[in-house]
């Protein structure tokens, strides 16, 4: 497939050639947009929950005092903007769109019209999921993860009707959307790189991208499945996951023959690898960026290209440390347990391989810098719970309290939206042509970094204490934990620091878009092909060859020829990249 | 500072003893990561110039790397021992049993009586305002000295198997005090063993979202000793008895909804 021809300069207007177009950096543009509205409200949502929970009685303006059954409403619909709309959408739709087949050496897309598609589908998604509000009885309350029977009768609670039906065309749609633009990304990788662009020289970002691709075509074909199958359990009289004597609010239900259990393992096989799809491409950018920044090539380039795609596999056949609790064969759950230990390794692996990147040389401390940091330190602090969490033993008590809202809050949350932060303040320029304000950028950072530990890095210690998720209050007819309330009026206080810090970013979004410093060409001195001033067909090295106290010290993957030959791959024959990083 | 709330369970003592120790070691890794973050930071912020140990660096990398898989292993190895320790094993042949439902929004627990059998229950009996919130068959002998209790009463060191199951959604069955915690599923039976060694009053809580009133879904465990489990055991057997018996017919009556 060709890919690399020039696009015909066509004079269009702004909306054709800006909204209703086949180009995928304006496609890129419009993801962001989504992905922003849905993290705004989401946000929104958060800061309603945590202040209701330390302020019970607080009466909102335009919205009163939530009920229980608003505060699950609330959660549901936190949870699924900010896992579907905000961590699928930017890192796994916007961002590939906006570089990856520049950083491939491609002009377009492999099937730019199913791409264009895709978004379209996405936005449709988000418009169903918010059309949830404003139905008779409000939006479901049964969490993002729909367990049913909940989930599948009506006569379950408020919201389980009419928002409980929109919630499943809008997942269904997003499945749908998702598993089309991701055929469109693994088939624009294997079809669409340039002339030298060879396995061992993309970017470890277009990696990233080929395993999350895949996953979400595997993962998100079983959601679909799944959200089908609920849609007919409910509407068509079938019952794969209804049993036979269901009792709801006094009244016997139909018989069914079918078991909640299969929606939990079809729904966390799709969840699981859900949480890789987000944070893979971060943490290909995280070296990345640390490669641009330190000057130097990645030290171990074939370990980080194999701990990739091993997290990818391995990610498939951990699914089952979701349900440990839910009474499963013990030796089922000593497998999952093995499986999900096993996953710890690769990604040990990569973080070792970025803190030897962090001391090994002086970084340029420039703010997509700093928010790569930040993605690091949050991924440690959520992925070392992890291990503690794969025991089954240890997760009879843990599950589902607050120290596993702290976890992936922390591994999931932060450090997908901190390398969400990284990639935009990196890419910046090649949307605006500007960088962003750099003053305004480090104070985002610290105030997010500092916020974002007071609010998630305390719930370990609520979940110790045995606080269950999904509580709209703190204390109830038996139990109460008197002594979380100082520790919960922390976190709702740091959350509410939190979001006002967002208010410095947008800011800067806006501001630096026409104020900015301009950038010119190549603004990070990076090497890879996004940054080329021309699209280029041809492919000379490996990706990140920088050589720090040299001058120049580093090379582009676009530059022919080289002032300093032992980076060039084609006369040793080698793999550039240890070569590379022995030279340097 | 133990955050964990005072455990009264025989095998939480193992696995308060297993946590703390791995939430020892996470922390130190955690700060130890976190040291070396700041130090790269600062170095950023210095004019001098690298200090070339990019070797030994790797070279310490690939020794932590093992480290780490070393001690994953042994999380591994310790819990799967204790997960196999709780769960690997029959119930002993002289445990309680004691059934436990979930039902929005409510905690039940049945006895199963002097002929310690759990007797039949219909689902279209479920009627809660009539005092039959199981849906117990008046009609099966076994149903009628089960003892239906809203608090779960228990003897201190005696192996308890408790029966879960749910008649709506899937609620999770949580003490803390115990350090236990499964979900009860629609159309399941689950089971649970454990031995509570610390008479007193634990709360139970739902774990799992089941709807509106899930943060209020919430009972009581006393655990007794076993002279007072008896005692509290003989007076409900009584009772129990002597509301059955007179008028059988008043459970019937307004049972049966569709």
């Amino acid at each position: 497939m060709n890919l690399h021809s020039p696009t015909a300069p066509e004079s269009r207007s702004f909306v054709r050639s800006r909204v209703f177009t086949t180009d995928h950096r304006a496609l890129a543009i419009l993801y962001l947009l989504l992905g922003l509205a849905a993290v705004i409200l989401g946000t929104l949502l958060s800061l309603v929950m945590r202040i209701h929970r330390v302020w019970p009685g607080f009466a909102f303006p335009f919205y009163g005092v939530p009920r229980p059954e608003d505060y699950l409403a609330l959660v549901t619909m936190h949870g699924t903007l900010m896992i579907f709309f905000v961590l699928t959408v930017v890192p796994q739709s916007a961002f590939p769109n906006l570089v990856l087949p520049a950083q491939i050496g491609a002009t377009r897309m492999a099937f730019p019209r199913l791409n264009a598609a895709a978004f379209w589908i996405t936005a449709a998604s988000l418009l169903v999921l918010l059309a949830a509000f404003f139905v008779p009885q409000g939006a479901p309350i049964s969490g993002w993860t729909s367990y049913p029977p909940l989930s599948a009768l009506a006569a379950a609670g408020p919201g389980q009707g009419a928002g409980m039906d929109l919630w499943l065309v809008s997942i269904t749609l997003f499945c749908v959307a998702s598993v089309a633009a991701s055929i469109n990304f693994l088939v624009t990788i294997v079809t669409g790189r340039c002339t030298g662009m060879t396995w061992t020289r993309l970017p470890l970002t277009v990696w990233s991208w080929l395993v999350s691709s895949a996953l979400t075509v595997l993962a998100f074909s079983v959601l679909l499945a799944a959200a089908v199958l609920l849609l007919a359990d409910r509407h068509f009289g079938t019952s794969f996951f209804l049993p036979g004597g269901e009792v709801i609010n006094g009244l016997a239900i139909r018989p069914g023959s079918g078991s909640p259990m299969l929606w939990l393992h079809l729904f966390w096989f799709f969840g699981h690898p859900e949480v890789y799809i987000s944070i893979l491409p971060g943490m290909g950018l995280a070296t990345s960026i640390l490669a641009n920044f330190t000057r130097r090539p990645v030290p171990a380039y074939r370990l980080m290209v194999a701990a990739t795609l091993l997290i990818g596999l391995l990610g498939l056949g951990v699914w089952g440390h979701h349900i440990f609790v839910t009474g499963m064969n013990p030796y089922a759950g000593t497998a999952f347990g093995l499986t999900t230990m096993a996953i710890a390794v690769p990604s040990s692996a990569e973080v070792l391989t970025w803190l030897v990147m962090v001391l090994r040389d002086r970084a340029q401390p420039v703010t997509p810098l700093l928010f790569t940091l930040g993605f690091i330190s949050f991924f440690i602090a959520g992925g070392l719970t992890g291990p503690v969490l794969a025991q089954p033993a240890l997760d009879s008590y843990l599950h589902n309290t607050f120290f596993v809202v702290a976890h992936f809050h922390l591994v999931m949350a932060m450090a997908g939206v901190f390398s969400v932060f990284a990639g935009i303040y990196y890419w910046y320029p090649l949307l605006t042509g500007r960088r962003m304000n750099e003053k305004l950028g480090h104070a985002h950072f610290w105030i997010s970094l500092i916020a974002a530990y007071g609010t998630f890095f305390p719930m370990h210690f609520a979940g110790l204490a045995g606080e269950p998720r999904h509580y709209a209050q703190l204390s109830g007819p038996v139990t109460s934990f008197p002594s979380l309330i100082p520790v919960e009026r922390g976190i709702t206080s740091s959350a509410l620091l939190l979001a006002a810090a967002q208010i410095l970013f947008l800011i800067n979004l806006v501001w630096s878009a026409r104020r900015g410093a301009l950038a010119g060409e190549n603004p990070w001195r990076a090497t890879t092909l996004e940054w080329a001033p021309f699209s280029h067909p041809m492919v000379m090295g490996q990706p990140y060859a920088y050589c720090a106290g040299n001058n120049p010290d580093f090379l582009p993957q676009w530059q022919e020829t080289s002032p300093r030959p032992d980076f060039d791959s084609s006369v040793t024959g080698k793999f550039p990249h240890d070569r590379g990083a022995k030279e340097c | 500072m133990n955050w964990l709330p005072p455990n009264g369970a025989l095998h939480g003592v193992a696995l308060d003893r297993l946590l703390n120790w791995n939430l020892a070691a996470i922390f130190w890794l955690f700060i130890a990561a976190q040291f070396l973050l700041i130090v790269g930071l600062l170095r950023s912020w210095s004019r001098s110039h690298p200090s070339g140990a990019g070797r030994f660096l790797l070279v310490a990398d690939y020794a932590l790397l093992t480290a780490l898989i070393g001690l994953y292993a042994w999380m591994a190895v310790t819990g799967q021992h204790l997960w196999a320790a709780r769960r690997e094993a029959h119930a002993s042949a002289q445990s309680v049993q004691v059934e436990v439902t979930g039902v929005q929004f409510q905690w039940y627990f049945r006895y199963p009586g002097p002929d310690g059998i759990y007797g039949a229950t219909r689902p279209g009996l479920v009627n809660a305002p009539a005092g039959n919130p199981l849906g117990l068959d008046p009609e099966d002998p076994q149903s009628r000295d089960d003892i239906v209790s809203a608090m779960l009463v228990l003897p201190a060191n005696r192996p308890i198997d408790l029966r879960l199951r749910s008649l709506d959604v899937i609620h999770g069955f949580f003490i803390p005090g115990m350090r236990l915690k499964q979900d009860t599923i629609p159309g399941m039976l689950g089971h649970l063993q454990f031995t509570p060694t610390t008479p007193g009053d634990y709360p139970i809580l739902c774990s799992q979202v089941c709807g509106l009133g899930h943060a209020r879904m919430q009972a009581r465990l006393r655990v007794v000793s076993q002279q007072d489990y008896e005692r509290w055991l003989a007076a409900r057997e009584q009772a129990t008895l002597a509301s059955a018996n007179p008028e059988p017919a008043s459970e019937t009556e307004t049972g049966g909804r569709p």
